[in-house]
């Protein structure tokens, strides 16, 4: 009796490749993910090349040229009210937003999936008690919700990772719930209780991995909604402190000139911002098409 | 239409007909080029394994491909009308009226918002402008037809209030509504019990005949085509290998896989010992790299590389017998086919001797069902294991057999430890486990006693490598760690026969057998004396079971570990086990060895189970018992015997009021019924020999 050995050749040559490279050569296959993979990267190479691509300080103030000077060939987008650069503060603002939205999501990941893990292992009124949790704290009208945190905490990095953990993380918790409902059932779990797995084990090497597919889909659109929510709070004032460059705060600052006509101080940063979000949400597209391609 | 003088003209043929799917890849012909007729009122059956083309050739007929497949060349003729060459309207017209088609999962066909007396209605209403009460009259006559019983109410009903066997026959009621004149069945009785099963399939038999319907079944049960048609076309690969009347090809087939494939199925009334199982070794070559010459000659053992791999292989007739074609090149050289016999007769396990390693003693386990406060429903207990007892000594081979919901897949967990017990003992080695959740029992206890099961994909962790899977168990089971675990997980798949450069795989990149084999090896890693197997190979095709069985066989010979094969397929369990539970309802109507439960005395229940087991021999003579109705629910289990709701023999009253005794015999053959012994032992045997 012999086993019949698959032919080297029906193995996709990517199999060989590491997980992550073999997702970005998987990438390729739909045009979309490749726009939004490269919007992200664009961002990603300005917030890490911000000293040597940006042409100016970014609290430095041109008075040679004025406050609100459209642009130029000094100045790309022109400067702002008070005559800084808005190329320079775009790019070193992305480097903001690259910091908080990434770390935000990833704190209302650690927390929720620790819930939807527990809820979805161990049902039963641990499930419910999350569960009603998380409702409540869905119920809230979430702008409200920002407000009242960063006024009560003060607005700095640090609280808006802790504002957005407490909103985001009940959604996240939902999501890997219902896929650890689903994948308790298989049967390689059940083989690992039978070998004394002990219940962390199952739910943190059995059970996650595999529902990292819609979780890594999720986790993009999140970084998205997150840059959105930043962006929010800085409009309002509850973003970083000034003097620091913040899309929302820029946003903000240039909304009042919008009327006199003078939309570059505004605009700039809003397509920036946009271009961001836009980036992300085609990006999960992409890895969603991806995944249920396989 | 044409409606006279047509018998002389086939309603269906295939000329060459050449299949291919379009994909990023490129054109993938995955049929080459078949040709086939059918005749008015001829049945063909086609078969092969899961990939060989058998769907594809069946759709391609309606012309149901997708946009990715199409017909590259050759021509597909139904009635003498190309199919190419219809329109959109026409094609719509035809597969209506004169063609229908019946997939596998019935609930996928009728739809679930309307009731299925309507959707029968709307087949005269739409095709042939019937008014309603017409149409009505002409749907329940129908439903009547396809035996459901009360047809009235089956009329009014949703597709979800009738069980998977009703749906079926709705199924087929609306396909033959229009009277076709071709109808086509993709695996109808796939995910039907064994009962229900021959029920579904003696209708079809019935319906087609009467009406004189021509029929294309595709299967992947050689059994289920011996009961249902004329003719057989056997797939390989793309290629129809061997075509002709069922009993020319059963009896003589000529084509080398053909030999193959019944020599890897267990037909009922073989056993271990009388005749081995031969797997067909590697498998299915992708259709993207197909040999030139003949597809099959890789796995081929009468292969001629001067003549089988160079060249297109042509069809030939089989001289002296009717229609009967083959294609290979040494058909009609090779010797005339012999069921192959064993040399020296396994040596069955030595029961007097070994002692006794698993004893079930009245087992329960009953899931209590939630009630709220607020509904006030009282609360009731879904009885999944009723007084289950049975044993098994060292070496053996114990079978559960029954069909789904008889709660063999319940007493599973309740051994692992998955589940706990309501009440009973589960004593392995001597001492009680049964009560013991498998967190709470020891490392040691947990090795003793491992599954595998049922399904190939779900059964492997798809993040984790081959390697992982097994060594993690031996770190659990045996506390090992190192080199000595990596040497062992190396080990345990060179007995498993797994190359070892699989260790690094993921389960992806294996096929179904491959992936059962890991779940083998990572069971033997706790060195278990207890394998509890749970249909550990009703998911794989035929050739690659074979070879898992004879794994399971040759391990459980070499490590005298106690089996539990769980199935519902009873030639799998004739073939394999010692010892035989036939479950109902949580019950254990009948237990014995294995030549005692396959032959009379029967319970009437094991009797019925085994005239529905569809048997790959057209010289097997098999009587037909059919069961009414379905197993009723384990919430209500009936106050006596549970099998007296569909019982052929029932006596009467006391089988509905008093629970059955148990008749035991001196050799510890066990049945549970209100007829006398005696009685029993008169009955005749349900499957004999046509030569006897």
């Amino acid at each position: 009796m012999s086993v019949g050995t698959i032919p080297a050749s029906t193995i996709s040559r990517q199999s060989r490749l590491p997980g992550w490279l073999r997702s970005i050569a998987l990438l390729r296959e739909s045009p979309l993910g490749i726009i939004g993979a490269f919007l992200v990267a664009f961002w990603i190479i300005m917030a890490v090349g911000a000293p040597w691509l940006a042409p100016y300080d970014p609290n430095d103030n041109d008075f040679d040229i004025g406050i609100i000077a459209p642009p130029s060939a000094v100045h790309w987008l022109g400067t702002d009210d008070q005559a800084r650069d808005i190329l320079s503060r775009i790019i070193w603002g992305s480097r903001i937003v690259l910091t908080i939205a990434p770390m935000a999501t990833l704190c209302a990941y650690l927390v929720g999936c620790a819930m939807g893990l527990l809820a979805g292992y161990y049902r039963g009124w641990v499930d419910t008690a999350l569960m009603q949790v998380c409702n409540v704290i869905l119920s809230f009208p979430v702008l409200l919700l920002y407000v009242i945190i960063m006024m009560k905490f003060g607005p700095s990095a640090l609280n808006i990772v802790v504002a957005v953990t407490f909103v985001a993380s009940p959604q996240v918790a939902r999501l890997v719930r219902s896929q650890t409902l689903e994948l308790r059932e298989r049967e390689y779990v059940a083989a690992a209780k039978m070998r004394g797995e002990p219940a962390w084990y199952i739910m943190l090497v059995e059970i996650l991995p595999n529902a990292r597919g819609p979780l890594i889909v999720d986790a993009c659109l999140r970084m998205g909604y997150t840059a959105i929510t930043i962006g929010i709070l800085g409009f309002l004032g509850l973003g970083l402190r000034p003097p620091d460059p913040d899309w929302g705060g820029m946003i903000g600052a240039g909304y009042s000139y919008v009327m006199g006509g003078q939309v570059h101080m505004a605009l700039a940063p809003a397509l920036a911002l946009s271009s961001l979000v836009v980036g992300l949400s085609l990006l999960a597209d992409g890895l969603r098409e991806i995944s249920l391609r396989d | 239409m044409a409606d006279s003088g047509k018998s002389a003209a086939p309603v269906l043929e295939l000329d060459n007909a050449r299949i291919s799917y379009f994909t990023r890849a490129g054109e993938i012909n995955v049929v080459p080029g078949v040709s086939f007729k059918l005749a008015q009122g001829e049945a063909i059956g086609l078969v092969g394994e899961s990939g060989c083309g058998k769907s594809t050739v069946a759709f391609s007929i309606v012309r149901y491909l997708g946009g990715a497949g199409r017909l590259t060349g050759g021509r597909i003729l139904f009635e003498g009308r190309d199919m190419a060459k219809m329109s959109e309207a026409e094609l719509r017209q035809l597969r209506g009226r004169s063609l229908a088609m019946v997939y596998q999962d019935p609930m996928s066909s009728l739809n679930p918002v309307i009731p299925v007396g309507r959707q029968l209605m709307e087949v005269p209403i739409i095709h042939q402008g019937a008014s309603e009460a017409e149409a009505r009259k002409r749907a329940l006559q129908m439903l009547a037809e396809v035996k459901l019983p009360d047809a009235e109410s089956v009329f009014t009903r949703y597709p979800h209030q009738l069980s998977g066997g009703q749906q079926q026959r709705v199924v087929i009621a609306m396909a033959l509504m229009a009277e076709p004149s071709l109808l086509i069945m993709d695996e109808p009785t796939t995910g039907l019990d064994v009962t229900v099963e021959a029920a579904v399939l003696d209708l079809v038999r019935d319906l087609r005949r009467k009406r004189n319907t021509a029929l294309v079944f595709i299967s992947h049960n050689l059994g289920t085509v011996v009961r249902v048609c004329d003719r057989i076309g056997v797939m390989y690969a793309g290629d129809l290998v061997e075509e002709g009347p069922i009993g020319a090809v059963f009896r003589n087939p000529r084509h080398p896989y053909t030999r193959g494939l019944l020599e890897c199925l267990p037909v009922l009334g073989t056993d271990k010992r009388t005749s081995p199982l031969v797997p067909i070794p590697g498998q299915v070559p992708p259709a993207l790299h197909r040999p030139s010459g003949c597809i099959f000659a890789g796995r081929c053992k009468h292969v001629d590389p001067a003549r089988c791999t160079t060249g297109r292989i042509e069809t030939v007739a089989i001289p002296g017998e009717s229609a009967h074609r083959v294609q290979c090149v040494r058909a009609l050289e090779l010797p005339l086919w012999q069921r192959p016999q064993v040399v020296a007769a396994a040596v069955a396990a030595d029961e007097s001797e070994a002692e006794l390693v698993l004893d079930i003693d009245h087992l329960r386990k009953f899931y209590e069902t939630s009630t709220s406060i607020f509904s006030g429903a009282e609360s009731y207990d879904i009885k999944a294991l009723n007084d289950v007892s049975m044993s098994a000594k060292r070496g053996m081979t114990l079978a559960v057999v029954g069909e789904s919901g008889c709660g063999k897949s319940t007493l599973a967990k309740v051994l692992t430890g998955l589940e706990k017990a309501t009440d009973g003992k589960v004593a392995l080695d001597g001492s009680d486990v049964g009560g013991i959740r498998v967190e709470d029992r020891t490392s040691a206890v947990k090795g003793k006693l491992q599954m595998v099961f049922q399904n190939p994909e779900s059964t492997l962790n798809p993040s984790h490598s081959v390697g992982f899977a097994i060594e993690r168990s031996l770190r659990r089971l045996k506390s090992l760690t190192g080199s000595p675990m990596r040497e062992q997980a190396r080990r345990l798949m060179e007995i498993v026969k797994l190359p070892a450069d699989f260790v690094d795989r993921k389960p992806r990149q294996l096929s179904g057998g491959q992936k059962q084999r890991v779940a083998i090896a990572r069971a033997l890693a706790g060195d278990p004396d207890v394998m509890v197997a749970d249909e550990p190979v009703s998911a794989l095709d035929v050739s690659v079971q074979a070879a898992i069985i004879n794994l399971l066989l040759e391990l459980q010979s070499t490590r005298a570990a106690t089996m539990l094969f769980i199935s519902h397929d009873l030639s799998v369990v004739r073939y394999l086990a010692d010892r035989v539970a036939v479950m109902y309802l949580g019950k254990i109507v009948e237990f014995g060895a294995v030549d005692e439960v396959f032959s009379p005395p029967y319970h009437p229940y094991t009797e019925a189970l085994l005239s529905a087991v569809p048997i790959a021999d057209p010289d097997r003579q098999q009587k037909r018992i059919l069961l009414e109705g379905a197993m009723p629910s384990p919430r209500d289990v009936p106050k006596g015997c549970p099998f007296s709701t569909r019982c052929p023999r029932k006596l009467g009253d006391i089988c509905d009021t008093t629970p059955p005794p148990e008749h035991r015999t001196n050799t510890g053959h066990r049945i549970a019924c209100h007829i006398p012994m005696e009685q029993l032992r008169s009955v005749e045997p349900i499957i004999s020999t046509a030569a006897e």
